[in-house]
C-alpha cells in the first residue's frame, strides 16, 4: 500500500520534472516551469520522507533545512557574472553526494550479506531490498555501486578544479603532468582492473582505490583543458553529474533517480555537443585537451585599421538607422553591461533598430550571454543566436563588437579550418562601418586560435579594411543626441 | 541504433529481469531527455543548466533511504549527502528563477 503510495508520487514528480525542462523552450513558460521543478522535488522528498524505509527523519530534515538555508543565501548573493563557477561547484556536490550515497549501498550489502536468514527477514528500507537479491542480481548491483562512484568521484574533482578556474583560483591555463594522456589512460585501466576484482570479491579496497584513481582522473582531465573551453567542460560535467544519478538510481532500484539523471545526463551532453559545434571542434577533442596553448602561426593581419574616438562611435551611430552589437566575455569583465543597455535605450528612444548577436560560445557558460544582457535589462526580443542574424550583417549600418574578438574572426568563412564560425560583422555597413570595442587589452581567451589577433594590436584588430577600432569608454552614450 | 538494439538485447539474455525493467525506464529518460532539451530555447541555456543541477540533487532520496540505517558511518555519509544535496535543491532552484525574472520583452 506504502510502496504503491511512494511510486504514484515519484510518477508524478518525473512528470514534473520533464514538464519543468520543457518549459524553458520560452521565457514566459519558462518562469511557469521552475514552479513544475519544485513542486516535483517537494513532493519526491516528502513522498520518500512518508513512505517505508525513512529511518532517522529528523536528522534529515535538520540536514535539508541546513543545507537548504545556505543554498538560499548564495542564490541571493551570487552575481550573475559568477554563474560558471556557481554552477560548476554544484556539480562537485552531485559528485560527492553519489560518491557517498555509493560507499553507503556497499556498506550495507556488505552488511546484509553477513546476516543469518532470520536478522533478514526483520529488516526494513533499503537493506529489505537488498536481502532479496539473488546473486546475479547482487552482481549487478557492485557494477552499478562501482560506476556510481567511479562517475560521481571524476564529477567531484572535475567539477572542483573547473569552479578553480572559472573562479581564477587555479591558473587557466592547460596543464598536464608528464605523460599527459597515457595517466588517464592508465588510471581508467586500473579502475577497469579493479571493477573485476570488486565484482568478484566485494572487497571495500578495490572500491577505495579505484575512488582515488578517479579522483585523479577528474583533477588531471580538467586541468588538461585550457579555460577557452570551460563552457564545454562545465557542460560535460552536468552531464556526468546526471549520470552519477543515474548510476545510483539503478543501485537502488530507483526509478525516479534512474529517469532524472537521464533526463540531466542526456541534457549536458546536447549541451556539449552544441558548444562543441560552434566552436568547430570535435568533442573528443576538447575532451583530451592540449588545445588551451597556442597552436599555429597567427594570420598576416590585412587591411587597414582606423582608430576611433568616441565621438566618431558616436557620430556613426547617430548617422545609423540599423545597429547590431556583439557582445563577449570582455563586456562582463568590465562591467559595461549597463552601459550597452543604456546606450541601447537611447537609439532605440530614437527609432533606430538596435539588435544584439550572441555567439553560441559567448562568455562562459551556455546561454552566458543572454543572462548577463538581460540582468542589464536588455529585452530579451532583440537579442538574438549568431545563426538568426548573420544574413542580417550586410543590411546593416553599424555593427559594434564589444570584448569579443574571437568570435568576429572574418578568416572563419574562407577557412574550414578556422577555430570556429563567426558572427559575419565585418559584412555589415552601407557604406561599411564596424566599431570594436575592446575593455581589456589582451588577446581573447579564444584569441590563440584566431588568426585576427596578433601581438601589434592585442585583443583586436582587422582582416578587413573599413574596420575601425575605438576606447571602450562611457563617453559614447553620452553623445547620442 | 541497429548496434544498441543489438546490445540492448544481449543484455537482456543474461540480465534478470528487475534489471532490465530499470533499464527500460533508463532508455526511454535518455529518449525523452534528447527531445525535450533540443526544444530548449538557446538564450535559456544557463537556466536550464541550473535548474538540471537542482533536479540532480534527487539523489537526496538515496541519502534519505539510507539514512535509517543502523550503521554510524552510514548515517554520517548519508547526512552528509543530504546536506550538499539540500544546498543544490535551494540553490538551484532560487537561482533559476533569480535568472528568469529578469528576462523582459520590451
Amino acid at each position: 500500500m506504502e510502496y504503491g503510495f511512494t511510486t504514484a508520487a515519484y510518477v508524478v514528480a518525473a512528470v514534473l520534472f520533464i514538464q519543468s525542462l520543457g518549459g524553458l523552450s520560452g521565457q514566459e513558460s519558462a518562469k511557469r516551469a521552475v514552479w513544475y521543478g519544485i513542486t516535483g522535488m517537494a513532493l519526491a522528498v516528502l513522498a520518500t520522507l512518508y513512505g517505508p524505509g525513512a529511518g532517522n527523519w529528523y536528522v534529515s530534515l535538520v540536514m535539508v533545512a541546513i543545507g537548504g538555508a545556505i543554498g538560499w543565501v548564495v542564490a541571493q548573493r551570487v552575481q550573475m557574472t559568477e554563474m560558471p563557477q556557481l554552477v560548476a561547484a554544484m556539480h562537485s556536490l552531485v559528485g560527492l553526494a553519489a560518491v557517498f550515497i555509493g560507499y553507503n549501498a556497499h556498506i550495507e550489502a556488505a552488511t546484509v550479506a553477513g546476516m543469518d536468514e532470520t536478522a533478514r527477514h526483520t529488516l526494513t528500507g533499503f537493506a529489505a531490498l537488498l536481502a532479496h537479491k539473488s546473486p546475479v542480481e547482487l552482481t549487478i548491483l557492485r557494477i552499478e555501486v562501482f560506476l556510481g562512484v567511479f562517475i560521481g568521484a571524476v564529477t567531484f574533482t572535475g567539477s572542483v578544479i573547473a569552479y578553480g578556474k572559472l573562479a581564477g583560483k587555479v591558473d587557466g591555463k592547460a596543464r598536464k603532468l608528464p605523460g599527459g594522456h597515457m595517466l588517464n589512460a592508465g588510471a581508467a585501466l586500473g579502475s577497469l582492473i579493479l571493477l573485476v576484482v570488486y565484482v568478484q570479491t566485494a572487497s571495500v579496497l578495490a572500491l577505495l582505490v579505484m575512488t582515488a584513481l578517479a579522483f585523479f582522473i577528474g583533477y588531471h582531465l580538467i586541468m588538461g583543458i585550457g579555460g577557452a573551453d570551460m563552457p564545454v567542460v562545465v557542460s560535460m560535467l552536468n552531464s556526468y553529474s546526471g549520470w552519477a544519478a543515474a548510476a545510483i538510481g539503478f543501485s537502488l532500484s530507483n526509478d525516479l533517480l534512474i529517469v532524472v539523471g537521464a533526463l540531466v545526463g542526456s541534457s549536458g551532453a546536447i549541451l556539449s555537443y552544441i558548444m562543441c559545434k560552434a566552436m568547430n571542434r570535435s568533442f573528443i577533442s576538447v575532451i583530451l585537451g592540449g588545445f588551451g596553448g597556442t597552436t599555429g602561426p597567427a594570420m598576416e593581419v590585412t587591411g587597414e585599421q582606423i582608430a576611433i574616438d568616441a565621438d566618431g562611435v558616436a557620430a556613426a551611430l547617430n548617422d545609423a538607422d540599423s545597429i547590431i552589437i556583439i557582445p563577449g566575455y570582455g563586456m562582463a569583465v568590465a562591467q559595461a553591461q549597463q552601459s550597452v543597455s543604456e546606450l541601447t535605450r537611447k537609439l532605440r528612444a530614437k527609432g533606430k533598430e538596435v539588435r544584439f548577436a550572441i555567439h553560441p560560445v559567448a562568455g562562459r557558460l551556455p546561454g552566458h550571454m543572454n543572462v548577463l544582457l538581460a540582468e542589464a535589462k536588455v529585452p530579451c526580443d532583440i537579442v538574438l543566436e549568431m545563426d538568426e542574424i548573420n544574413e542580417d550583417f550586410p543590411e546593416t549600418d553599424v555593427a559594434i563588437v564589444i570584448g569579443s574578438n574571437d568570435i568576429v574572426n572574418p578568416a572563419a568563412q574562407e577557412d574550414l579550418t578556422a577555430p570556429s564560425p563567426a558572427c559575419r560583422c565585418w559584412n555589415a555597413g552601407r557604406p561599411s562601418r564596424s566599431s570594436c570595442r575592446n575593455a581589456v587589452r589582451a588577446p581573447g581567451i579564444r584569441a590563440s586560435r584566431t588568426r585576427c589577433s596578433t601581438r601589434k594590436t592585442p585583443g583586436c584588430s582587422t582582416a578587413t579594411p573599413r574596420y575601425r577600432r575605438a576606447p571602450a569608454d562611457d563617453r559614447v552614450k553620452t553623445k547620442i543626441e | 541504433m541497429a548496434i544498441g538494439g543489438g546490445l540492448l538485447l544481449l543484455a537482456g539474455l543474461y540480465a534478470p529481469a528487475s534489471f532490465m525493467a530499470h533499464f527500460i525506464v533508463f532508455v526511454l529518460a535518455v529518449y525523452v531527455g534528447v527531445q525535450v532539451i533540443w526544444n530548449v530555447s538557446h538564450s535559456l541555456h544557463t537556466p536550464l543548466m541550473a535548474v538540471t543541477n537542482a533536479i540532480s540533487s534527487i539523489i537526496i532520496l538515496g541519502a534519505l533511504l539510507q539514512i535509517g540505517s543502523g550503521n554510524i558511518l552510514v548515517i554520517i555519509l548519508g547526512a552528509l549527502s543530504v546536506l550538499m544535496a539540500g544546498i543544490n535543491i535551494f540553490g538551484g532552484f532560487m537561482v533559476t528563477r533569480r535568472m528568469l525574472a529578469m528576462f523582459q520583452k520590451s
